[in-house]
Formats: C-alpha cells, sequence, structure tokens
C-alpha cells in the first residue's frame, strides 16, 4: 500500500481536493470526527491505493465530482460545501443520494464507498466497531 | 516476443480450468504438454492473513470492485491459483434438475451432469457441518425460519478442518477450504501439468496465444510467475478457456470470434444480491463460525429470489447499508450483535444483459435490473427482516425501503414496502458473484457459442470449460456444477486426444 505523506506526490487524486474530501467523510462516517492525523493519512492512503487501479478518466470525474460538492451550496446556503454545518451537509449529500439522474446517484455512491472503504478498511476502524477476527476460529472464542 | 509450445492449454485455473487440469493430467503419462495459465498470483499460506482490504486486493479482480457499465452493480470474482473456489464460502450444491430441463442443451442430459457433480462431491469432501461448529449468527436464521414455516436447508460445504475463522471469502487462512487450488490443481501438477501464474491472456488466434507474464509487484503478496516477465506467443494445438463468465467471453470477443458467434457475450447472468441487516440486543457469534450454513429456496420461483445466510467485514457491510450519518453508523457499532442474510435475485437472460469489450479490449458487463429482479430483491429483503424479527431482532436495516431502519415494534411496516419499494440503482448497493453466461452451450451458433461439451461451433480445437456455459441461471451456487461441465469436457478432450492432437 502506498502511504500518503503531507507532500503529496502529484499522481493523488485527493490532494486538490482534500478540505471537501475530508468534510465528506465526517458526513457519511460521522465518528471520523475523532480521526486524528495519522488516522486521516492512513484512510487517504486505502482510498488512492482503491483509485490506482481505476481509470484516469474516473479519477478526474472523482475530482470533478468533489468540486461540484464544495461548489454547488453556493447556489442555495450562499458557502461552500466545506463551510457549511452538519446538518446542511447531510442535506446536500441527500440530494445527491436520491437524485432522480442516475449517474449522479451512481457518482455518490462512488464516493461513499470510498469514504467507507478508508474509515472501516483501517483496522483500526474495524476494530473499533469491536469486529475481532481470528483465524484460529472457535478455539480462539474458547480462549477468550 | 518470447515463444513456448504445448499441446493444450487452459486458460483459468477456477472451478472450470482446475478440473480440466486434473482430468488431463493423466495425459502428461504420455508425453502430452499440458499448461494452465493463470492471470492472478498463488499466495503463500501464511499469506492468507484474513485482513479485509489488503486480502480482497490480493485475491479478487478489480479487488473486488469491478463494475458493470452503468455503474449500478459490482461484480466479485477472484484472480488467484484457485480462481474464485479461494474466495467462496465452499458451498457446494448439486444442479437442481428443474433448472438443467428448462436449459434444454441438445445432448445435455441431468442424469449425467448429476452424477460428475457427485464425483467431486467425494473428492472435494463436501459434507454437511456438525451442528456444534454453527454459529448463531446461522441459527438464528434457522429458528427464525423454522418459526415462520419456511422450508431452510443446510448447505453441503467442501470443508476439511475448518477451524471457524468466518474468513472464506478473503481465502481460508487454515487451508480448510477445499477449492481448486487446495484439490484438483495440486494433482495436476503433480502429474505433470505446469501452471504459469501472472500470466494475463491477450489474444487468441488460429491455435496461437498471446500472453503477457507481469513481475510481481514490489510489495505484493504471491509467488512470482515460474516464466520471465514479458510478451509471449504459445503454441497449442486445443485451447480451453476457463476464464470466468465475464473474462471468457471477452477474451473470444477481442480475439475475434464474435464475427461468427453472435451470441458470444449474450446471455450474462449472475444472482444480483445484497446484504440485510439485523441487530439483536445481545451480541451474537457472528465473525466466528462458518459463514454460510443454510439456505432457503422455496421463492426462487414464485418471487425470484433465494435467501443465505452471510457474515461479511466492515467495509464491505458500511457499503451494503443504504445511507449514511448517524443511523448508518448506529448499526457499524452494532457489529457483534448483527445478523446477516444474504438477498440474491434470480435472474433470467436478457437481450441487454451482456458481456462485451471497450477499444482496448478490456471486458465491459451491461446490466440492468429487470422487473422480475427488483421484485425478487425486494420481497427477498422483507422476507429476510421478517426471520431476523422472528428470531429476536431488535430492528433491521431493510435498504429497499424509505425509511430503511426497521423497528421490531414496526415489523407490520414490512408489506407496505411492498407496495412503495425505494428501489433506486446506484442508490442501493447491489453485487454478485455467481457470474453466468456469455458462451452458452446449445444447438448452434445460431443460439449459442459451444455445444454440449463446450466445443465452440466450427473451431474444433477451441473450447470452453467454466460458468460462462450455463445457457440461463442455475438459480443456485454454482460451483459443483462448472465442475461437472468441466468435467465432461475433458472427457470430450480425452476421447478425441488423436485427432485433436
Amino acid at each position: 500500500m502506498r502511504v500518503a505523506t503531507a507532500n503529496e506526490p502529484s499522481r493523488s487524486v485527493l490532494a486538490p481536493v482534500r478540505a471537501v474530501f475530508r468534510a465528506v467523510v465526517v458526513t457519511v462516517v460521522p465518528d471520523a470526527k475523532q480521526l486524528d492525523e495519522p488516522n486521516w493519512l492512513a484512510l487517504e492512503a486505502l482510498v488512492e491505493d482503491a483509485l490506482e487501479i481505476r481509470t484516469p478518466t474516473l479519477r478526474g470525474q472523482l475530482q470533478l465530482f468533489l468540486r461540484a460538492i464544495e461548489w454547488l451550496p453556493v447556489v442555495r446556503y450562499g458557502r461552500t460545501f466545506t463551510a457549511l454545518g452538519a446538518e446542511q451537509r447531510s442535506r446536500v449529500l441527500r440530494h445527491l443520494q436520491d437524485h432522480p439522474v442516475e449517474l449522479i446517484r451512481c457518482g455518490f455512491w462512488g464516493l461513499r464507498t470510498l469514504a467507507l472503504l478508508g474509515y472501516y478498511g483501517r483496522p483500526d476502524g474495524a476494530h473499533a466497531i469491536g469486529y475481532r477476527p481470528d483465524s484460529r476460529g472457535w478455539e480462539a472464542v474458547q480462549r477468550r | 516476443m518470447k515463444r513456448r509450445s504445448y499441446d493444450i492449454v487452459i486458460i483459468g485455473s477456477g472451478a472450470g480450468g482446475g478440473t480440466v487440469a486434473q482430468e488431463l493430467s493423466s495425459l502428461c503419462r504420455d508425453g502430452v504438454r499440458i499448461a494452465v495459465l493463470e492471470k492472478g498470483p498463488k499466495l503463500r499460506d501464511e499469506e492468507f492473513t484474513g485482513r479485509e482490504v489488503e486480502m480482497a486486493k490480493a485475491l479478487y479482480e478489480d479487488d473486488g470492485g469491478f463494475l458493470t457499465a452503468e455503474q449500478t452493480m459490482t461484480l466479485a470474482f477472484g484472480s488467484a491459483y484457485g480462481g474464485s473456489t479461494v474466495v467462496y464460502t465452499g458451498t457446494s450444491l448439486l444442479p437442481p434438475e428443474r433448472v438443467l430441463e428448462r436449459w434444454n442443451v441438445p445432448g445435455l442430459k441431468f442424469a449425467d451432469v448429476e452424477q460428475r457433480a457427485r464425483k467431486y462431491v467425494a473428492e472435494n469432501n463436501v459434507h454437511l457441518l456438525d451442528e456444534s461448529l454453527l454459529n448463531e449468527n446461522n441459527r438464528l436464521f434457522v429458528e427464525g425460519c423454522r418459526r415462520l414455516d419456511y422450508r431452510v436447508q443446510q448447505f453441503p460445504v467442501n470443508l476439511k478442518g475448518c477451524r471457524g475463522s468466518s474468513l472464506c471469502n478473503l481465502g481460508c487462512p487454515n487451508q480448510a477450504k477445499q477449492g481448486t487450488n487446495r484439490v484438483q490443481l495440486p494433482r495436476a501438477e503433480r502429474n505433470g501439468v505446469e501452471v504459469v501464474t501472472r500470466c494475463d491472456v491477450l489474444r487468441i488466434e488460429n491455435k496461437k496465444i498471446f500472453a503477457r507474464v507481469s513481475e510481481k509487484p514490489e510489495g505484493n503478496k504471491g509467488e512470482p510467475s515460474t516464466w520471465e516477465a514479458g510478451d509471449y506467443q504459445i503454441d497449442a494445438k486445443v485451447v480451453v478457456v476457463c476464464a470466468g463468465a465475464v473474462n471468457s467471453p471477452a477474451l473470444l470477443l477481442r480475439s475475434g470470434f464474435g464475427r461468427s458467434l453472435p451470441r458470444l457475450g449474450r446471455g450474462f447472468t449472475c444472482h444480483p444480491a445484497f446484504i440485510m441487516v439485523a441487530e439483536h440486543s445481545q451480541p451474537i457469534t457472528n465473525a466466528v463460525g462458518h459463514p454460510k450454513s443454510f439456505y432457503v429456496d422455496q421463492f426462487a420461483e414464485s418471487d425470484h429470489f433465494l435467501l443465505e445466510t452471510c457474515m461479511y467485514f466492515p467495509f464491505i457491510t458500511a457499503k451494503a447499508l443504504v445511507g449514511f450519518g448517524e443511523e448508518h453508523s448506529r448499526f457499524m457499532r452494532a457489529f457483534p450483535r448483527l445478523q446477516m442474510i444474504l438477498v440474491l435475485a434470480c435472474d433470467e437472460v436478457n437481450d441487454h444483459n451482456r458481456v462485451t469489450v471497450d477499444g482496448d479490449g478490456r471486458p465491459v458487463v451491461h446490466y440492468r435490473f429487470t422487473p422480475e429482479v427488483i421484485h425478487g430483491l425486494v420481497q427477498g429483503a422483507i422476507t429476510s427482516a421478517k426471520i431476523s424479527f422472528a428470531a429476536g431482532a431488535v430492528r433491521a436495516h431493510v435498504p429497499v425501503s424509505n425509511s430503511p431502519t426497521i423497528e421490531c415494534a414496526d415489523r407490520e411496516r414490512l408489506d407496505q414496502i411492498a407496495e412503495n419499494p425505494d428501489f433506486k440503482p446506484g442508490k442501493i448497493s447491489i453485487s454478485a458473484a455467481h457470474l453466468q453466461g456469455g458462451c452458452a452451450m446449445g444447438g448452434g451458433p445460431e443460439d449459442s457459442v459451444t455445444d454440449s461439451y463446450g466445443r465452440v461451433h466450427g473451431i474444433p480445437w477451441l473450447h470452453v470449460a467454466d460458468s460462462s456455459l450455463f445457457p440461463n441461471s442455475l438459480e443456485i451456487n454454482p460451483y459443483l456444477t462448472i465442475m461437472a461441465l468441466a468435467d465432461r469436457v475433458a472427457e470430450s478432450i480425452r476421447k478425441n486426444v488423436n485427432a485433436l492432437l
């Protein structure tokens, strides 16, 4: 897995849209507010890694979609997505999730999937919800 | 370009390719040279860590997130030594007679397929798990079904020494699952078949295979290929394509066979599925024990759905829940108390749903949900929620409802959901792992791609042996049927070996 750093490499998809991406993640998973910087970097590294196998077109569409999320609320709320409160951010994302245009719903589904991948795909994220798999299976349960 | 030459080349090493490799391997004694070309890597036993993202990346095509052209469904299929048999749960059902009769393939008799399937029941140690090894996630499903008078059945599974890690879909860390990676391929190799991993077949041209072998990427799992990285031309007298229902038709299409085979890529079905999650008030054993021990198929004919027990991992579960925010997180925080049921729709062959290739020859799967599939998923979700409530769940997540969280006290609402379901493609997470069709068996090129022995119409040296042979949905977990059909293909090659070679 490629580890993100503060000085982003140029191939990073998230670097130019990091603030809005983090705002989306916190709206999708409110517990993400508790993440410290190393955990945010781990989350973003998982997302960047997942995006590496996708086409440049899809990666570009994701950046465009995040930029649209940042600026579209200006029309309704007079503020960008990152400047909105939690309730208004949820309303914006709910609008995309239930949008009559299938392509927009799919775009949001993809973004939501990446946010969930980054959060719950981290061992810490899985551990925090009580997921404790053990390759020893029943034997491990009996030892607990 | 490097050159290699074999008598028989098998492309793919899953349920189809692994079986063909074993069944032809006796020919090696007579000097027949056989190779299996597998796109994925071969992992060492200690590399099966059970970590969700890491293993999905190592074992699945597109990390398990292969998207359809419409971007409304993901397809999960293996890309490794053993193909998808590395990442299934080992459920091994005999082919249903009613389905094979309906397929109506000239020359294909149910009794023959069943007899061959039974051979692999014995060979791969298929049996019912002892009751003491069943976890509460499975027991609650049985309990709920029995209270509702549903006909619940236990899955036969192909396990040997299962410790109950619950990690089957990430590759068994205890090597208990008897997929082709554990049984058929090692036996084939012992008999002299050569298996080449990290070998991506680009196209086939008149008994010539063009393939690319990749270096092992730094930090990735698996052994390096036994062949040096680079482009290869492999001459073969017989080619057996076993790359699965997405990659087999795609390979043949980009090789130009579509010109004489108009049905190539057509007839793709996949059992579109989602996870229904319900919360209990107390922790249950769910992340330990075999995850998929029971099923209900009584609604397959009437309402187009199947139900299976399941237990998925945090990211997959989070993805399966619709919505986001606090309501979504509440279910996730209840992970040790979650009961899970997989709802699978029984889809039928449809004109739109097919495999094509893009300008670079990559597979593109076109799939739209028919009204029958939507009906199946909606009814399946409602039925699953009823089962969970009957088993004592306090709330359920019903992804086809406008308000997906249904409290037990409001369970009367469930039947109203069917009147006005919230089924928006792109909103709801649907995935499929039973990929079928694309190189269907049949009578001739006007209605199919191969005959009932997997021989491609008009091309005697080219065979297909995987789930792409299915002319319509099998309506059950497909692995034993794939192995039975692959056994037929291998037998046909063996019988005609003198003419073919």
